[in-house]
Formats: structure tokens, C-alpha cells, sequence
């Protein structure tokens, strides 16, 4: 009895907490979202009540959607994205099973190369990356900001995935080999598959700040074609920042197909993370 | 250099994407977000109404990220065509790197007066680089409606200031509408501006530069020692009040009084529900003189790596037209063009603040020439500690003691 | 077969050998070789040694500004490490226990604002912060708290910390997600085991979980701290450049930011700059080393 008492304290207490922290994480985005599409004297005079009749209005969203090609902005934003993180997961993991699986001369030396990424802001460089991109003829192109985060993402990809692929157990590769299994053909369709939880893992790690990435989309490719939603709704703000109405609609415009992108993907996501330990 | 060009080549032949040249097409780097529909729906079909085959975009970036955007840009070689240039020194600090094209004897640079000019010269004078724009004027606007509830006139003296702000806090009102959040305001459009009474424009601004005068002086700390005064007549929580919150305050009808620059005026035209009007900065005691931070802000350079050139200089001939001023100082309200034209001036608050030139004498922003060449960069010092005054952080002896040790610490005639 | 040239190897390491050289190394590389050059009027550079880090660290115009930027890093650092991590760590073990309903739900919402972009966070706490439009001042009051309403935001001595506690908000399911997923890797056996002998759930997370959880706290403590000495954007979306008020919220981000690009009127220096991102990644660096060759090395007795 008394057993089942603790047990229910413990429950309420667990969701006091849990509950608790999801209010604070979600309240300043639902405010957002909620002042959005009240009109400018709803805004400033109740700006915690949700909107009614009289307040509601959507001039923002109209004045942002007119001024602003907010649906391509997005559209650049994913490809970027997409592309980059399957390129930093099958790159990365290939170079760390290359580095962890064959001891060769100077391997341990290229590791050493490869990690030091993790610890400098690519950012650093910027002056020579863009020299570089200029002499490419690649400026206002999406391959470049591409290229530039698959070189930032791929040192922490590399040492994550190789962390997870030394737990391959040996006998597995072995007895592959001694079947007369190509080294391709191992990595591709027994080790890959098997550090899929490690590649969920790295997803996530790569892939928030190159969505959320501010810097080189304005250094390499402010062009209006190739803007990404970041750097549009910076610089939109930066344009609109007394027009509450239109700020509010364009922070909302920026969150609200991350969210919904976050819907379908979330449970793959975190059960990517996950899988590996759920057996 | 081998493996360089190898990773180059592998990479060019993996990736197979060009950039396309863009030849026959403009491309203007501006910091003025605020202007893009006035370039884009007035500026830029004038200009094709006489040159219908030349594509012009103006393409701005947020003011706090265009400096170091274009550096970079630059650098990189990438930068657009044309080049919207701040004044005196970081301009002339592109043009020294070989990033501006000389301007000497380029055609319409001849409606300039030598005044307009100096802000995008070298220091010999013998070389420009920019073609003037526009020039922004510092005051106050008023909320006529509070004024006139409050029963006071525009002040003309600090005293009168003081009686007005006094009169309004105690009728509810925030007397003065200005934040220190953003910093800049409280040197470009307070220090400088209600400053320049204190150490009579030019006059102080030379004597600094000749080193004939420091600015621990009593006519540089008298303004700090002013601004220190404004804290109580400010709205609460005035520290994290970013220039944003300010023009919404004012425009909301709530504060008596807004420093402004006078490119605000297009704001509050837009947002602002009531009659406003204007006034310079207050002078020390009736019957002295006024003086007025009338600042040349914005020019136009072209960038040597124009791939389009001969375009870029059509364009500036035309910035340097009687319509080009006419348009830009009656369509982009606040900003006043540099030209010898002729223009009348249609809105009534900005012709207001353009008269003010005929009453008071005209200074540039204190700070703008050769002062800021230095480490500590003066300009973001000026920030922080005029910031630090108006927050009540900081004594106006201090700040006076702080500006006056950066500026002798590099500057010659100042070591004496 | 043994001497034959390895293909394999070097097709499983060449494309992202070159891409990371030729976007991230030699770009990184040439910064550090601008450090020992100095940019002259006309934009030509000469070589001057070590003078650069000399002025850096023993000039006081470069030297204060450098320290007042090094000391509000480690403030940032320790107030994340010490209020995002036991967070992330309380979050995750309620979340890992058994038959907590609808623990899904609140993982997914709680990672929520990780996804969204530091400039839409900056600007959306700004708002809120905001005194003028008094959005925290009226949550204050509903539990009568309006009077400790303050600009955080504006004043000297809170800015930093509230801006430390920003990036807490936003980043908080990272290390909550990691320690979750090493949590429930923790096979069910031992935790039963200790069950049946009769030891507590909260004997069983001190005694067993959390030592067994001890190297990605470490892996969270090391992410931590190379991400809070790269801090850059969230200043900068919210104070900007020139990190006021009176540069105390200045990070080497964003001193880095000023000096290699300049600011208004400051002209930005490439070299000085290269010579400041230098000098963090031997911070960088130097934090580091002393996880892997300390700490790392003891975590891994425990691990399993």
C-alpha cells in the first residue's frame, strides 16, 4: 500500500517536471505563434491572450509572403541540408571504417588531421573558403555552402561512426572475409547497417546547425536564389524590425515548417538515437 | 602546389556547377534594407526610363552585417557593381586596399560641392572615390499632441529641455523616447548631436583633431555631463531598449519626445498617428548659437572588378542628376541629397529640419574623421561609454578620461 | 596480394580526405599563417613573427578586450555546463524510466527548439525580454513577482548570464537525447538484478546508471565545451558585434567577429583576426587534451 502511494508521487512528480520543462520549451514559440496573427493593437495590449475576433488578423503574414519568396527560401534550406547530411553519413562513415578498420602507415596521423575539424570553427577560415569558391566559379551556389558544410560536419561524423564501428564485433568481418566477401560489399551491407543508431546520432548533430546556419549563406550566397531561410528571415527582420505584425509572421513562417517537417520525422529521429539500445 | 590544383580539378570535375557571369546587369551593395521598395518601385525604373537595357538590383544587407559582408565579398572578388559607401574613414580604407575606383573628373561628380565631397576624399584631397548621396541631420522630434496637452513649446535652451521633460513625467508620459540597447544611438544621433552646442561644432571637432584641445576640456565633458541627466526622464527598462522599441514607443503616442536622426522621419510618417514637429538640439543658455550634427552618410563608389563598368558609370551619371536629388530627398524622406541642385523639400517635418541650416551652423559627427583610425577603435568606444552614461554606469569625467587616453594613445598631436 | 596498393583504402578515405582538406584544413591553415603577418594601409601583407600575439596578449587595448572576452567565455561555459547538464541529466532519467507516459511526447518537445535557428531564438527572447512590451513583466505578476522584473537584457550584470541561460533553453535535448540513449542501453539485467536484491530506483540510478552513463557525460561535457568556446551567433543576434552593455557579454566569438572584420568604423584586420582564431584554437585545443588524456582515460574503466 504504502509502496503504491511513493510509486503515484513519484508519477506526478515525474510529470510535474517533465510537463513543467515542456511548457517553458514550448511557451516562447506558441507566443510567437499566437501574436502572429493578432493585429498590432492585439500585439501590444494583450499579448498573452489568444487572439479573437476583434484582434485577429493576418496582415503580417500577407505583408511577409508579398515582400518575400519565403516558400523557395525553404526550398533551399532542405536541399542544403538533405544533401549535405547524406554526404557528411556515407562519406563520413566510409572514412571512419577506413581509419579504424586497416592499420596502414600514417593512419593514426590522419585521424589525429581528420578530428582536428572538431575543435576549429570552420568559420575561421572563411576568408580562404570563399577565395577558394570565387576560384571555383561556385559563389551564390547551393554546392558551395554544400561543400563547406560536409568539410565542417565530417571530423565529428568520423568520430562518432568510428567510436560505434570498433564495436563491431570481429567475428562478423571475419567471417565475411574468409567467405570471400569483398570489402565493399562488408562495409556497405554489414557494417553500415549495423551503425545505423550511430548515423541517426550524428543526423542530429550535423544537420541543426546547417539548417540553422547564418554565416556562410551570407558570405557565399546572400543572392536572392539562393537565400536560405535563415539568412531570409534575418535579413526580412532586419528590414521589417518596427513592423511587429510582419516580424512575428516571419519568425513564425521560419518555425512552423520545421515543426511540422519535426511531426513526421521526430519518430524516426529519436528512435534512430535510440535504436541501438532498445532491444 | 600540385595536390592543390589536383583536389581543384577533381573537385570542379565532381561537382560540374558554374556560376553564371552576369554581364549587362547591375548589381548595387547597400546597407539600406529600409530603401528596398523605394530602389526597386521609384529609384530603379527612373533610372531604366533613360536606360531601358541596363538590369539593376539593389542588393542590401542588414546594416550591422553589411561592413563586414562586403569586406569579404570583396576580398573574394564577388562584390555587386556599385558600391554604397559609409563615410570618411572605412571608405577611404577601401579605397587604399584598391577596392573603390578613383571618381577624379568622372562625369556628374561636378554637381558636388567641395563639402559634400570631402567625406569620400583622401586626405590630400586630390582623390575621390565616392559619389555623395545623401546627408542625414540629428534633433528631436515632439508629439504635438502631448506638447500641446502639457501646454509647452519646443525647447530652446537646456533649461527649457529640462522643464519639458520635468513636465511631462509628471503628466504620465515617458518624456524621452531612447534606449541604450543597441548602443549606436547614444553616440551618432545624442552624443554628437546635443554635443555639438557644447564645443561649438567645427570649431571643437578641429581643435580636437589640431590638438589643441583634449576631451577631459569642459565643452566635451559638459555634453556627457548633460546626458547623464536623462535617466529618470527615460521609459522604464531603457537599458535593454533597442532602437526598434524606441521608434514603436514614440510612434504609440505614449512618449513626449524621440532623438531622432532625420531619416526616421519616413517611420513615423508611416507609423505615427498624431502631428509631430521638430526641434534641434537645445544650446546651454538663450542667445547662443545653435549648431546641428549635419552628417554626409551615404555615397555610391564602383567597384573595380565590375565586370560591367561602362553600366556602373551610366548609373553614376545619373546619381549625380537633378533627378536623381529631387527623388532621393523627396521620396527617401530624411535623407537630404549632397547636390548644387536646386531641391524643394516636400515634406513639411524634413523641410523643417533642413531649415535649420539657415539658424545654427553644421557639423559632421564628431568622431567620423581621422579620429576613428586608431586602436581603440574610437567609434565603438564612443558607443560603449556614451551608452555606459546614459545607464548611469559611468561619470561623465570618466568617459571624458576613457575617450581622451584611447585617442592619445595612437594620435601625435595629442601626446603634447 | 599482401604488398598490392590498398584501392579500398583509399577510396573509402579519398572523398572525404579532399572535401575536409580543401574546405576546412588548408582554409584553417592559411588563417594560421596570416596570424604571423600584418595588414599595411594598401592591403598588402608582410611577415612579422610573433608580434601579433605579443600585442594580443600584452598590449592593453588588445590584451583587456582579449581577457574581458576569455573570462566571459568561461562564465558562459560554466553557467551551460552546470545548469544545462544536470538538467539535460534530471530530464533524461525521468524520461528513461519505466512506464513514464507519454515520455515520447515530451522528447520530442523538449528537442523541439534545438532545431530552430539561433537568430529566430535570439529575436523571440528579445521580444519576450522585452520591458516595453512587458510580456515576462505580466507572467511575473500572476504570481506577484512583477516588482523583480528587470532588463536583463540591458543591464551589465545580468546580461550574460541571461544570455547563457538562452542557449540552456534552446540546447538543452542534445545532452538530454545522448545521456537518454546510454541510459536505456543500459542492459535490463543489471537494473533487475539490483532490483530483486532490493536496492531503490534512486540507490540503482546513483550506484549503477550513472556511473555506467559517466563517458557521455564526459562526451556532453567535452561537446559543451568546444561549442561554448565557438559561441558566436547568439550574441551576436542579440547584442551584436559590439556585445554591450559595456562588452559584458562579449565572448571570443564575437571579439574575434570585430577583429577580423571590423565593426562600423573599425577596420577589420585579417591578420590580427587570424592571429585571435589562433589563439582559440589552442583554447579549444588545450581543453581538449586534458579531456582525452585525463579524463577520457579513467572514464573508460567504467564503461561497459
Amino acid at each position: 500500500m504504502k509502496h503504491k502511494v511513493t510509486r503515484a508521487a513519484g508519477t506526478g512528480f515525474t510529470h510535474l517536471v517533465l510537463g513543467g520543462y515542456t511548457l517553458l520549451a514550448l511557451f516562447p514559440i506558441l507566443l510567437v505563434i499566437i501574436n502572429s496573427v493578432k493585429s498590432k493593437d492585439g500585439i501590444f495590449d494583450s499579448p498573452l491572450s489568444l487572439p479573437t475576433a476583434e484582434t485577429w488578423s493576418l496582415v503580417g503574414f500577407e505583408k511577409v509572403l508579398a515582400k518575400s519568396p519565403f516558400i523557395h527560401f525553404f526550398g533551399n534550406s532542405l536541399t542544403v541540408t538533405l544533401v549535405s547530411l547524406v554526404l557528411i553519413l556515407v562519406l563520413g562513415a566510409m572514412a571512419a571504417w577506413a581509419l579504424s578498420e586497416y592499420k596502414f602507415r600514417g593512419s593514426k596521423l590522419l585521424a589525429i588531421y581528420m578530428a582536428f575539424g572538431i575543435m576549429v570553427p570552420i568559420r575561421l577560415g572563411t576568408v580562404s573558403i570563399l577565395e577558394l569558391v570565387v576560384k571555383l566559379e561556385l559563389t551564390n551556389t547551393l554546392t558551395a555552402l554544400i561543400l563547406v558544410y560536409v568539410a565542417q560536419g565530417l571530423p565529428l561524423a568520423i568520430m562518432i561512426l568510428g567510436e560505434f564501428i570498433q564495436q563491431v564485433p570481429k567475428e562478423l568481418k571475419e567471417a565475411a572475409r574468409c567467405d570471400g566477401v569483398g570489402e565493399f560489399k562488408i562495409f556497405f551491407q554489414i557494417i553500415l547497417p549495423l551503425i545505423r543508431p550511430a548515423v541517426a546520432t550524428v543526423a542530429v548533430f550535423t544537420m541543426v546547425p546547417i539548417w540553422n546556419d547564418l554565416w556562410f549563406p551570407l558570405i557565399l550566397a546572400p543572392g536572392e536564389e539562393t537565400q536560405t531561410v535563415t539568412l531570409g528571415v534575418q535579413q526580412f527582420i532586419g528590414q521589417y524590425v518596427t513592423d511587429w505584425n510582419a516580424v512575428l509572421a516571419s519568425l513564425s513562417l521560419a518555425v512552423l515548417p520545421v515543426l511540422v517537417m519535426y511531426v513526421f520525422a521526430s519518430r524516426q529521429l529519436i528512435r534512430g538515437i535510440t535504436a541501438g539500445a532498445v532491444k | 602546389m600540385q595536390g592543390n590544383r589536383f583536389i581543384r580539378t577533381a573537385l570542379c570535375a565532381a561537382l560540374l556547377a558554374a556560376g553564371a557571369a552576369q554581364a549587362g546587369n547591375l548589381t548595387i551593395e547597400s546597407w539600406r534594407t529600409d530603401d528596398k521598395a523605394l530602389w526597386e518601385d521609384v529609384l530603379i525604373p527612373a533610372f531604366n526610363k533613360k536606360y531601358p537595357d541596363v538590369k539593376v538590383k539593389f542588393a542590401p544587407t542588414a546594416p550591422t552585417e553589411y561592413d563586414s559582408s562586403l569586406q569579404t565579398r570583396l576580398t573574394g572578388g564577388t562584390a555587386g557593381d556599385l558600391i554604397t559607401c559609409r563615410p570618411f574613414d572605412k571608405s577611404l580604407d577601401l579605397f587604399k586596399k584598391g577596392y573603390l575606383e578613383s571618381l577624379n573628373g568622372k562625369p556628374g561628380m561636378q554637381n558636388f560641392p567641395e563639402s559634400a565631397k570631402v567625406a569620400w576624399q583622401t586626405d590630400d584631397g586630390k582623390s575621390s572615390f565616392c559619389m555623395p548621396m545623401g546627408a542625414v541631420m540629428h534633433g528631436f522630434l515632439y508629439n504635438k499632441k502631448i506638447f500641446t496637452e502639457l501646454g509647452v513649446q519646443p525647447p530652446k535652451t537646456i533649461d527649457e529641455f529640462h522643464k519639458v521633460l520635468e513636465a511631462a513625467k509628471k503628466a504620465g508620459k515617458v518624456p524621452l523616447a531612447l534606449g541604450t540597447a543597441d548602443q549606436w544611438e547614444a553616440n551618432q544621433i545624442v552624443f554628437t548631436s546635443i554635443g555639438a552646442p557644447y564645443w561649438k561644432g567645427e570649431e571643437g571637432r578641429k581643435a580636437l583633431i589640431a590638438g589643441k584641445a583634449k576631451f577631459t576640456d569642459p565643452q566635451f565633458v559638459a555634453a556627457w555631463d548633460e546626458m547623464s541627466k536623462w535617466g529618470p526622464y527615460l521609459a522604464k527598462g531603457y537599458s535593454a531598449q533597442t532602437y526598434a522599441d524606441t521608434q514603436n514607443l514614440f510612434a504609440s503616442g505614449k512618449a513626449a519626445v524621440v532623438a531622432v536622426g532625420s531619416w526616421d522621419i519616413s517611420y513615423y510618417n508611416q507609423n505615427a498617428k498624431f502631428e509631430y514637429g521638430a526641434f534641434p538640439p537645445p544650446v546651454p543658455k538663450a542667445g547662443d548659437k545653435c549648431y546641428i550634427s549635419d552628417h554626409p552618410d551615404i555615397g555610391m563608389g564602383v567597384n573595380p572588378k565590375s565586370k560591367n563598368k561602362d553600366d556602373a558609370y551610366k548609373f553614376l551619371t545619373w546619381l549625380g542628376s537633378q533627378e536623381f536629388a529631387d527623388l532621393y530627398t523627396n521620396k527617401v524622406t530624411g535623407f537630404y541629397s549632397l547636390s548644387n541642385h536646386l531641391i524643394s523639400v516636400k515634406d513639411p517635418v524634413a523641410k523643417q529640419m533642413l531649415d535649420w541650416r539657415k539658424s545654427c551652423a553644421s557639423t559632421i559627427r564628431l568622431n567620423a574623421q581621422i579620429m576613428n583610425r586608431g586602436e581603440p577603435n574610437m567609434e565603438n568606444e564612443l558607443w560603449n561609454v556614451n551608452s555606459q552614461v546614459l545607464n548611469g554606469k559611468m561619470t561623465p569625467k570618466d568617459a571624458a578620461t576613457r575617450i581622451q587616453t584611447g585617442f592619445a594613445k595612437w594620435y601625435k598631436p595629442q601626446q603634447k | 596480394m599482401k604488398r598490392a596498393f590498398p584501392w579500398h583504402i583509399a577510396v573509402f578515405l579519398a572523398p572525404a580526405f579532399l572535401i575536409y582538406t580543401a574546405f576546412s584544413a588548408l582554409p584553417l591553415l592559411d588563417t594560421l599563417r596570416l596570424g604571423f603577418f600584418t595588414t599595411h594601409d594598401s592591403g598588402h601583407q608582410t611577415f612579422v613573427g610573433l608580434a601579433n600575439y605579443i600585442k594580443l596578449l600584452t598590449d592593453p587595448d588588445w590584451s583587456a578586450g582579449f581577457w574581458n572576452a576569455m573570462n566571459n567565455n568561461i562564465k558562459f561555459f560554466l553557467i551551460v555546463m552546470f545548469v544545462q547538464n544536470p538538467i539535460a541529466l534530471l530530464l533524461a532519467a525521468l524520461l528513461s524510466m519505466h512506464g513514464v507516459r507519454g515520455a515520447k511526447g515530451y522528447q520530442t518537445l523538449i528537442f523541439l527548439p534545438t532545431l530552430l535557428s539561433v537568430v529566430i531564438i535570439g529575436f523571440i527572447w528579445q521580444l519576450i525580454l522585452s520591458p516595453l512590451w512587458g510580456v515576462s513583466e505580466k507572467l511575473m505578476g500572476f504570481v506577484g513577482l512583477a516588482d523583480y522584473f528587470q532588463p536583463w537584457l540591458g543591464d551589465e550584470s545580468s546580461a550574460l548570464i541571461t544570455l547563457s541561460l538562452i542557449s540552456v533553453w534552446q540546447f538543452v535535448g542534445v545532452p538530454m537525447m545522448l545521456i537518454y540513449a546510454s541510459l536505456i542501453a543500459i542492459p535490463d539485467e543489471i537494473i533487475e538484478a539490483a532490483r530483486i536484491e532490493g536496492a531503490s530506483s534512486w540507490h540503482i540510478f546513483w550506484t549503477i546508471r550513472l556511473p555506467l552513463i559517466l563517458p557521455t557525460l564526459g562526451l556532453v561535457t567535452i561537446l559543451t565545451f568546444v561549442g561554448n568556446f565557438n559561441a558566436f551567433d547568439l550574441i551576436y543576434a542579440v547584442k551584436g558585434a559590439i556585445a554591450g552593455p559595456n562588452y559584458s557579454t562579449d565572448l571570443l566569438g564575437t571579439f574575434f567577429y570585430r577583429t577580423f572584420f571590423g565593426y562600423q568604423s573599425q577596420i577589420g584586420s585579417p591578420t590580427m583576426g587570424a592571429a585571435v582564431a589562433t589563439t582559440m584554437f589552442l583554447i579549444i585545443l588545450s581543453g581538449v587534451g586534458v579531456y582525452f588524456y585525463f579524463i577520457q582515460r579513467k572514464l573508460q574503466r567504467f564503461a561497459f
